[in-house]
């Protein structure tokens, strides 16, 4: 048993349980939000484990929950956002279990989890970052939560790890203020930020968005050293499926607040089964010539005040069967394959349809 | 004339970008505050404008891109050069103009911001934020602005009926199209899109994509299209220009620059995109630093990094020629 982890504890605990190989727990989340529409099903009823060491992906529309699931996890949510049902468990090295859905507000276990063992990259890096502070005093602020370390090695630490996410000259740069840094700058800014912490649990909110595709790869390569170094699981939430492709080791799929499809990369990119996944893969640029009208899902999201009846995707779906797709409640997550990697999919129609992606031609 | 870009005979530009430099100052820390060196964001950008063409702005982060959307729009005040805008059967030296003159001309050119987060007002309601341009333009009121607000929302996929909310209850892909919309309504002849579609997903951006390609089509409206992603680039830029720390290192139509790229900086870019499909890795082919704009080398900015640097490119910084039709800014294709 580490010291740490008697250290953050005030009761005597018993041996701890560090079992499973299992970091995260996601059970039956929900998260609603009360507004004047009505209430807004955010996040509707997700379930997922997320490996020590390994990388997941969650990929979906916009608006369908995938940041309001992150939040969540950490307890970030804002009135008139509440956590209605469910459950979150961390489990870090060491420790005891935490669940943190069951924390109060003001425990001290709450901060032990913002502050080290889980961190997060946020999607609009100035939603993190304060304008009136120096970068530098910010990733020191970050530091100091943490580590019980000098000025000087605060100071020493946040020049590494600037150049470690590309950001040279880290002595001029950590004396800027965001504003005097590019979009993309300010990004590295963040997740140098969130790596510092050296969490066990890593949430990436569309952590290479404003990155150009040289920078982004090398920030990839950091975020697999770190998941290979300290065994941190990743959850990487991404638009981009070519990012998916080379980082992620599994996929969860969203649509309207509810997993719809999830399994390894390869089966997801590959040989896709539910038909919100598969129009996906059908919409991306590189398939389609230039100046062709791109392929977009046809209708539009439905208002989360009003999710569809039946299954949520029937509407826009090529496959929905009168009758039978629009009515009930929504089709569970079924186990495609049983003894195999664990493929899982929502659609009643799933033997039916067979999978119908055409070949990928990637440019 | 070989070192000049050579005009386009056609149509004339809506915009001509010349020369156009923006430095930032770096201070070093002290009780007094003093210059200690410059960061030269935009350096000598030179290109024209076609009316509606679209022209891509592609490059490392941090090469000044946003920074030179923003001078051209004036956005900052640029450190010199000039930027022609021609509207309205006159032209004009953005530039240059007096502030004060600016203000009918921006209702011809918009922005669409890189970050949604930091450019929206999150005290005034979504309503707000798409009319008030309009509004401060005295180009409609009433029911007349309402119902353009309305419309506007629709065509970029945000639900009209959450208009009288705030934009933090919005998603992020939400919120950067409210700042579309914002740009659109104003029916602009020239956009800086600036990382415009990078937070939506590939069916969102799919229909945003198609807006912009119809509006251009409708209104005949020019873009000046900033992104990282380039398979969005590669379909909807007829021209694309690269930029390296702070200049254009290429610039050339679509399919030459995918298909035959000449810089070696293009070349490692186009190298590096990550491809949906597992089977096909990942290339880490670009070493080295990022290019560190407080502290460029002397001679072409890329040679620290460049597999086929010579000695001329670590004396001698490479001016943007035109070589057989093409324009490129690197020793290897000189003389
Ligand atoms: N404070 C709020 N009040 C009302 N609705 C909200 C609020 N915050 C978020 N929502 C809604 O919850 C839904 C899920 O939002 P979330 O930010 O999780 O989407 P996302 O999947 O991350 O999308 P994106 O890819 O665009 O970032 C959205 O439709 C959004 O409008
Ligand atoms: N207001 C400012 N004050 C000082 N320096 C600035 C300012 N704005 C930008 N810079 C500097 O100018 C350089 C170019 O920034 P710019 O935002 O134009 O890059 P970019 O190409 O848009 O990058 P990204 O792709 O990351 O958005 C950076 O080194 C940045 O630090
Ligand atoms: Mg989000
Ligand atoms: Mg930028």
């Amino acid at each position: 048993m580490s010291k740490t982890a008697q250290s953050n504890h005030t009761t005597q605990a018993a041996p701890v349980k560090t079992d499973s190989d299992t970091v995260l727990e996601v059970d039956g989340l929900r998260t609603y939000f009360r507004t004047h529409e009505g209430e807004v099903r955010a996040v509707d009823g997700v379930s997922f484990k997320m490996k020590r060491g390994s990388i997941l992906a969650i990929v979906g529309e916009s608006g369908c929950g995938k940041s309001v699931t992150a939040y969540s996890i950490l307890r970030l949510i804002q009135p008139p956002g509440k956590i209605v049902g469910g459950r979150v468990t961390l489990r870090p090295v060491g420790e005891e279990p935490i669940e943190i859905t069951a924390l109060g507000e003001k425990d001290e276990r709450l901060y032990h989890v913002r502050g080290g063992l889980a961190a997060m990259i946020f999607q609009e890096p100035m939603s993190a970052l304060s304008p009136v502070h120096t970068v530098g005093n910010q990733i020191m602020e970050a530091i100091f939560i943490h580590q019980k370390v000098t000025k000087q090695q605060a100071q020493q630490l946040a020049e590494e790890m600037l150049s470690k996410v590309g950001i040279p000259n880290a002595a001029v740069r950590l004396k800027q203020y965001p504003h005097e840094l590019s979009g993309g700058m300010r990004q590295r800014v963040v997740i140098a930020m969130a790596l510092v912490c050296r969490p066990q649990l890593l949430i990436a909110d569309e952590p290479t968005t404003a990155l150009d595709v040289t920078i982004q790869a090398q920030i990839m390569q950091l975020m697999k050293g770190l998941q290979s170094e300290l065994g941190t699981g990743v959850m990487l939430i991404t638009h981009d499926l070519g990012v998916v492709a080379q980082l992620a080791e599994e996929v969860a799929v969203m649509y309207l607040g509810r997993i719809v499809e999830k399994g390894s990369m390869r089966t997801i990119i590959k040989k896709p089964r539910h038909p919100y996944t598969m129009a996906l893969l059908q919409s991306l640029p590189s398939l389609h010539a230039r100046n062709q009208k791109l392929p977009s899902i046809k209708g539009s999201v439905p208002a989360l005040t009003r999710i569809p009846s039946g299954c949520p995707f029937h509407p826009r779906c090529e496959h929905a069967q009168a009758g039978r797709c629009d009515v009930g409640g929504p089709p569970p997550l079924e186990q495609l394959d049983p003894d195999g990697v664990g493929h899982e999919v929502a659609c009643l129609r799933v033997h039916e349809i067979g999978p119908t992606l055409k070949a990928q031609a990637p440019s | 004339m070989k070192n000049a870009i050579t005009p386009i005979p056609t149509d004339e530009p809506i915009l001509r970008v010349h020369d156009l430099c923006k430095y930032y100052p770096i201070y070093s820390k002290g009780l007094v505050k003093r210059k200690s060196g410059e960061v030269r964001a935009c350096h000598k950008v030179t290109f024209d404008l076609r009316p509606g063409e679209t022209l891509g702005l592609v490059g490392e982060s941090g090469s000044g891109k946003t920074t030179t959307g923003r001078a051209i729009l004036r956005a900052i005040t640029p450190t010199s050069g000039s930027v022609l805008f021609h509207h309205n059967g006159k032209t004009v030296d953005l530039a240059r103009m007096p502030a004060g003159e600016l203000k009918p001309l921006r209702q011809k050119m918009q922005m669409i911001f890189q970050d949604p987060f930091g450019s929206l007002n999150p005290r005034m309601t979504v309503q707000q934020i798409v009319a008030e341009p309009l509004r401060i333009h005295r180009l409609a009121k009433g029911s007349e602005l309402d119902d353009r607000v309305v419309q506007m929302l629709e065509r970029v996929g945000v639900r009209p009926e959450y208009r009288t909310r705030y934009p933090h209850a919005f998603s992020g892909g939400q919120r950067q199209r409210i700042g579309i919309a914002r740009a659109l309504v104003m029916q602009p002849s020239l956009i800086v899109c600036d990382e415009a579609v990078s937070a939506l997903d590939v069916s969102v951006q799919a229909q945003v994509v198609n807006l912009l390609a119809e509006l251009q089509q409708e209104f005949g409206l020019t873009y000046l299209f900033i992104a990282h992603d380039l398979s969005v680039v590669k379909h909807i830029c007829d021209r694309v220009a690269v930029m390296y720390a702070g200049r254009i290192v290429e610039l050339a139509d679509t399919e030459q620059l995918f298909g035959d790229p000449k810089h070696p900086y293009t070349k490692a870019l186009l190298s590096a995109v990550p491809q949906p499909d597992p089977d096909v890795p990942m290339n880490f082919e670009l070493g080295g630093e990022v290019a560190d704009l407080t502290r460029l080398p002397p001679g072409c900015a890329f040679a620290p990094r460049c597999g086929e640097c010579m000695d001329v490119c670590r004396e001698k910084t490479p001016q943007l020629l035109t070589h057989e039709g093409r324009h490129v800014a690197c020793h290897l294709y000189e003389g």
